[in-house]
């Protein structure tokens, strides 16, 4: 029993701090944050966002062999030629879908399942679509081992999206098609927003806001997630 | 004791064939601009030999048959053992950006692929130290095995998978480490160079199919494809234009139409995936002329030619999956002709999934060619009404940044001018990028497009441009003639209908820029208004990335990279501005400061060890200037009229096959003329004219004369027949290449006499200085251009001649 116990102690104490790393992956964010001014406005990322960041175990949603890396602000690999994204990314995201407590929200990649248990706390219901089976099958096990009831996966083509599920106020994206899908845009409720990040495995080139008014008017915008200016004008 | 001067061609084809098959085999495993970069670095292997040489000289005079066998078999097993390491390192090109210590998996591939090029690079040194007399013999069946070898790996492409071609490429070695054991004096090592294969064979046989299939990097687009529950590998073709491999996925259809308006009336219809070396998408579209709705081709912003025009006759520079073609088919176009580059692209269209495909090329009014785009269209003799260049490359490549490394005379002034001249009156030239953000590509190609206009006489080029964009891409429309009102009120009624935005049109107004895919400032109206305007200079040096005119001379349309630019890019790399960052120039540059401090270890490594110049024999300083300079010069004159008459040739895998081979073949005679011409220089007692001063006056003028004369020759001559174009080619190719034969071996035979013990420390510098010449002449060509190449290589050959004159005028 001794030596039970002092292995327990002792696993214990290998176990990483990973609540104080999660605190250091938020500091990071919010120093970055006044960099994306554009995206995220004056006010800076949204505490709620950051809070609900602030609690998910994001190592739980990294592959074992990349744990050391899960609350580093990069991408990381999560197997069959997918990322979890980087938290950075995964906070701007999210603060621009200005996710309401009563919205329904549709996710396309579901990947680790990371984003979809980011929008859990803050939306009424998520739904994400994964196309790879294995990670499709690995994240709702994942999402429903921890908790995340109000997150509903399947395997499947997200390019029409999950009538079933919708009409969604609010959907995130990642678009491999060449374009934005029109079945989601149409999924889409008056008044929702639709964010899409561009760019390859490991880099965000840019990230499109897709707004429909209410009178079902749509307009996109493309927002890159620092402040670069690309001419230098003179003084 | 002379070597087998078949065993040497053979080894050197082998050498050869191997750097060009790695370039191949590590563009479909990883991305080519770290092939680049470890491909350049791995060559310093033919330095690691020069130094190896040097140390073991001494030891190595009584054995150079056995060394010599033991090199080529050497190299024969490692050249596939270190592809198949490679394979095996966790080295994630994609991941540098945030995990610097992946390098290190990169250090590695340099260590493996230096290996097999030392080996090899000994046994071809060797070849030089067993025969001091007859310098020049050996070095003209070097170069004629290395042509051999760089036309034979082309040919072994079109019949032989990478991997095949890997093996055939081991086995040329060892059947030349063969012809060398089995020559006299002795064959006691042929048993052995057979043991060797038997061993090497049976380990591959052994191996798993994890180590011995080509291991393509989980990211790559075909590999995530393949993810797709029952997405299925279909036909796949292997040639040296790439891996072209098909894909099925009828669970989770592909829908791979890029550009398209999210008010598009139908979606696109089921596609099979076809990616080029796992990446570069293009779909071929199920097709029904009787029953596809077709109507999404509409709503795509490359469609707004056909909204401008009526039944055109159409061009597509680049058909790919035939998406284009269909676009054409679908806007009722008079005559549609069709260009693609990749014969096997074709085949998987016309016979493969012809069917699939609708047998749309069996249409009267439709042609698809095999052609490249740029020769196609310069020895064209009829006119379009609109010449379409569709996206091909894929959205991920083309915003990686790993383009800048690539020529494209697709989109230089030059091209544009003869795109301008080959449309009708009111004809309308489109074409068609993805949307950066900050837009970066179709502003420079708006800045082309005038540069061309401007050259072809136009007062007023924004009398005849158009451009629009919507949320994924934007489309450039440049008229042969004056942009009308009626076009004007087409170009609205076609981008309001389709929520796309106005960005210039003549006469438009700010207002109407910026309206549904709304940018944080309005870039391309702005930027294309100050490309118009009286400020372009002072706008175009301002822009934080490059935007200039692309040039047939500066063909680096992808390299869009300011060195002032860079602290910024890497301040933000990791908020998220990774993406900003291009890394073309940033790898050639990296690459160019590893060879040097490479090169300048391995040539002062020996030096510092002991080796020392004979009292007779020339200044080491002079040796040195004397052999960097030649193969500095060397590469530098190959390079730039390879890219000279690749456009000539058409096709630049095989241009490049003919080209390299048509310079080392008859630089090879060059070599074996050398001596006779030095013997002829003594004769005619001339005195302080040596052959090494008649060379480079020879290689100075034709290089000179075909600066100016090769353009005006190759617009008048074009329209020749294939073979003769070649032919051409090579009688062009021939005096230039003569001489450059001769320096090198005229003086490595005078090192041979006065300072025996420099020759492989000379063979050495040479091999680092053609490494360190292919990365600064790239580097060169992006900032100065091809003609700013071929001006240095002359004044390189001058230098060469004038430092070698007390050495030779002393000693021939």
């Amino acid at each position: 029993v001794t030596a039970w116990l002092a292995g327990a102690v002792q696993l214990a104490a290998d176990e990483p701090d990973w609540a104080s790393r999660r605190a250091s992956m938020i500091a990071t964010i919010e120093d970055y944050a006044p960099m994306s001014a554009e995206v995220v406005g004056d006010a800076g990322l949204s505490p709620e966002v950051l809070g609900v960041m602030g609690r998910i175990e994001r190592h739980l949603f990294v592959p074992e062999e990349f744990r050391e890396l899960a609350y580093h602000d990069r991408p990381v690999p999560i197997g069959y030629g997918q990322t979890i994204s980087q938290p950075f990314i995964v906070a701007l995201m999210t603060d621009l879908l200005e996710v309401d407590p009563s919205d329904t929200v549709l996710e396309v990649g579901t990947g680790s399942g990371y984003q979809a248990a980011v929008l859990s706390p803050l939306a009424k219901e998520v739904c994400s679509i994964e196309i790879v089976p294995e990670l499709g099958k690995t994240a709702a096990e994942r999402l429903q081992r921890l908790g995340f009831a109000n997150v509903r996966t399947r395997v499947g083509d997200g390019y029409f999206g999950w009538a079933e599920c919708g009409p969604f106020d609010r959907v995130v994206v990642t678009a491999a098609a060449g374009h934005i899908p029109p079945p989601l845009v149409a999924q889409l409720k008056p008044g929702g927003r639709m964010v899409i990040p561009v760019g390859g495995r490991f880099v965000t080139q840019f990230l499109t806001l897709v707004e429909k008014s209410q009178a079902g008017e749509v307009t996109t915008r493309q927002l890159l997630p620092v402040m670069f200016v690309p001419l230098t004008r003179a003084e | 004791m002379m070597l087998s001067n078949l065993a040497l061609a053979l080894v050197s084809a082998a050498v050869l064939a191997y750097e060009v098959l790695l370039v191949r085999l590590l563009s479909i495993v990883q991305w080519h601009h770290f092939a680049y970069m470890a491909i350049s670095i791995a060559l310093l292997g033919f330095g690691i030999s020069g130094t190896f040489l040097t140390l073991s000289r001494g030891w190595l005079t009584w054995r150079f048959q056995v060394a010599f066998v033991s090199a080529s078999t050497i190299f024969a097993l490692t050249a596939v053992a270190s592809f198949l390491f490679l394979q095996q390192l966790p080295f994630n090109a994609l991941e540098i950006v945030w995990e610097p210590s992946g390098l290190i998996y990169l250090g590695a591939m340099y260590g493996l692929l230096a290996v097999p090029f030392t080996a090899g690079a000994t046994a071809i040194g060797l070849a030089f130290l067993a025969a001091p007399r007859a310098i020049n013999r050996v070095y003209l069946w070097n170069l004629v095995g290395s042509g051999s070898g760089a036309l034979g790996v082309v040919l072994a492409l079109m019949l032989l998978s990478p991997m095949d071609a890997l093996l055939a490429v081991a086995m040329l070695a060892l059947f030349a480490a063969l012809v060398a054991a089995a020559s006299p004096p002795s064959n006691l090592s042929v048993a052995a160079v057979v043991v060797a294969a038997v061993v090497g064979a049976g380990i591959w046989l052994a191996l798993p199919g994890t180590w011995t299939d080509l291991n393509i990097s989980q990211y790559k687009p075909l590999s995530t494809a393949l993810q797709v529950k029952n997405a299925v590998l279909g036909r796949e073709y292997s040639g040296p234009l790439g891996l072209v491999s098909a894909v099925k996925s009828p669970t989770v259809p592909f829908r791979y139409v890029p550009g398209l308006s999210l008010n598009a009336p139908s979606v696109p219809p089921e596609q099979i995936a076809v990616f080029t070396d796992g990446d570069g998408l293009t779909a071929i579209n199920r097709f029904d002329e009787r029953t596809s709705d077709t109507s999404y081709l509409g709503y795509t912003t490359d469609a707004l030619a056909y909204a401008l025009t009526d039944a055109p006759s159409v061009l597509v520079l680049g058909a790919g999956g035939g998406n284009a073609v269909l676009q054409a088919i679908h806007h009722d176009a008079a005559t549609i002709d069709a260009v693609e580059l990749n014969p096997d692209m074709i085949r998987l269209v016309t016979v493969d999934y012809a069917d699939f495909a609708g047998r749309f090329h069996e249409r009267e009014d439709t042609s698809i060619r095999l052609a490249e785009a740029r020769n196609f269209i310069a020895r064209a003799s009829r006119r379009w009404d609109v010449i379409q260049i569709p996206l091909l490359d894929a959205l991920g490549t083309a915003l990686s940044g790993v383009q800048g490394l690539s020529e494209s005379y697709i989109y230089t002034v030059e091209a544009f001018e003869l795109y301008l001249d080959r449309l009708q009156a009111n004809g309308w030239l489109s074409l068609t990028r993805w949307l950066r953000l900050p837009p970066i590509d179709t502003l420079r190609l708006v800045a082309t497009a005038i540069a061309a206009l401007e050259r072809q006489g136009v007062a007023n080029p924004g009398e005849r441009l158009v451009v629009i964009r919507g949320p994924d891409t934007a489309t450039v429309l440049v008229k042969q003639g004056v942009v009308s009102p009626q076009n004007i009120a087409a170009l609205k009624d076609f981008s309001a209908t389709r929520s796309f935005d106005l960005a210039y049109y003549p006469g438009m107004d700010a207002a109407e820029a910026n309206r549904r895919n709304i940018l944080p400032e309005p870039y391309l109206f702005d930027g294309i208004n100050a490309l118009l305007g009286p400020e372009r200079e002072a706008f175009v040096d301002s822009y934080k990335f490059d935007i200039s005119p692309s040039t047939d001379d500066r063909p680096y349309f992808f390299d869009f990279f300011k060195w002032r630019t860079l602290p910024e890019l890497l301040s933000l790399r990791r908020v998220g501005g990774a993406a900003l960052l291009d890394w073309g120039e940033l790898i050639v540059f990296a690459t160019l400061v590893q060879a040097v401090l490479l090169s300048a270890f391995l040539i002062l490594l020996p030096l510092g060890l002991g080796l020392r110049r004979s009292p007779q024999g020339a200044a080491t300083w002079r040796l040195a200037a004397y052999f960097s300079a030649l193969g500095l010069a060397f590469l530098f004159v190959e390079i730039a009229f390879i890219q000279r008459f690749v456009l000539f040739l058409g096709r630049p895998i095989y241009a490049v096959a003919v080209v390299v081979a048509g310079f080392l073949v008859f630089a090879g005679v060059g070599s074996g003329f050398s001596a006779q011409l030095e013997r002829r220089l003594l004769t005619a007692k001339r005195t302080g004219l040596t052959a090494v001063d008649v060379a480079a006056a020879g290689i100075i003028v034709s290089a000179l004369v075909y600066l100016f004369a090769l353009g005006p020759i190759f617009e008048r001559l074009a329209g020749l027949p294939d073979l003769g174009r070649v032919t051409l080619s090579l009688a062009l190719i021939a005096p230039l290449a003569f001489f450059m034969g001769m320096p090198f071996p005229l003086g490595l035979s005078t090192v041979s006499r006065t300072d025996p013990q420099f020759v492989p420390w000379a063979w050495g510098l040479n091999g680092c200085a053609s490494v360190v010449s292919a990365v600064l002449a790239t580097i060169l060509a992006m900032h100065f251009g091809f003609a700013a190449v071929i001006v240095v290589a002359a004044v390189l050959y001058g230098l060469a001649a004038f430092v070698a004159r007390p050495m030779l005028s002393n000693h021939v």
